[in-house]
């Protein structure tokens, strides 16, 4: 399931609503992504999430498709917000769930490398000096990278 | 008379560019991503600025990321954006 919303979300009720009366699930992995106070060495006020709406959504599906392709997952989740966020708030949360806990690690894992090189989602911090765009690491691009083995699992 | 274009900028490619989103006609000659890029370059300051690194601009057609010699048809929605930096 995708939602991309403005909102905060409850992550227990959420996990609770993904695994609900799937009695066949074992196992269920969660990461969630929080708004740091601090960008390289400036002090960030707050920050804006802008995104592609209707290309997000299309992209966010193809992300949990192909991690349905990659593990057997009885459910995923991916909530993404945008708008006006502050340090502390929820920016995302990933889920996965299976029958035992290799295949949701891994999947959770995965979507959350693939949402940060793959959604066009896009952060403008406010620091004193002004609006900053977040520039994108390289080090996003090679957590994602490595998941493009051909055994479909993460290098060692 | 064919479907315009419907171009979309985001992040600072929609600051530098000065706008967010504009419906032009097919310009003539232009057939892929980098051609219309060229184009736009063409048009003033503010978007040759935005496009001044291609290596920084990534590109959707319709709403799947695409290479610069990807083909561009009326009536299709092309979107200019830098790397992603959600999650």
């Amino acid at each position: 399931m995708i939602k991309v919303q403005t909102e905060d979300f409850d992550l227990g009720a959420e996990l609770k609503a993904l695994t609900d009366g799937n009695h066949a699930i074992g196992g269920l992995c969660s990461f969630v992504g929080l708004v740091r106070d601090m960008a390289g060495g400036d002090k960030i006020g707050a920050m804006t999430l802008e995104h592609y709406p209707g290309m997000t959504e299309k992209e966010l599906a193809r992300i949990e498709a192909e991690a349905h392709e990659r593990w057997p997952l009885d459910a995923t989740l991916i909530i993404h917000r945008y708008g006006r966020l502050e340090p502390g708030d929820q920016i995302v949360l990933v889920a996965a769930a299976s029958a035992h806990r290799e295949a949701a690690f891994e999947a959770c894992h995965f979507l959350i490398d693939f949402l940060k090189t793959k959604a066009p989602f896009w952060k403008l911090e406010d620091t004193p000096g002004g609006g900053q765009w977040v520039d994108a690491r390289d080090t996003d691009d090679a957590a994602t990278a490595r998941w493009n083995l051909p055994s479909g699992k993460a290098a060692e | 008379m064919s479907a315009p274009l419907k171009l979309l900028y985001f992040a600072w490619l929609r600051e530098k560019a000065g706008i967010g989103e504009e419906a032009v006609p097919t310009p003539d000659g232009v057939a892929t991503v980098g051609e219309l890029m060229d184009w736009l370059v063409g048009r003033g300051d503010g978007y040759a600025e935005a496009f001044s690194d291609r290596k920084v601009v990534r590109v959707a057609v319709n709403q799947e990321y695409v290479s610069l010699d990807h083909p561009v048809a009326a009536g299709d929605e092309v979107a200019f954006f830098p790397p992603v930096t959600g999650g």
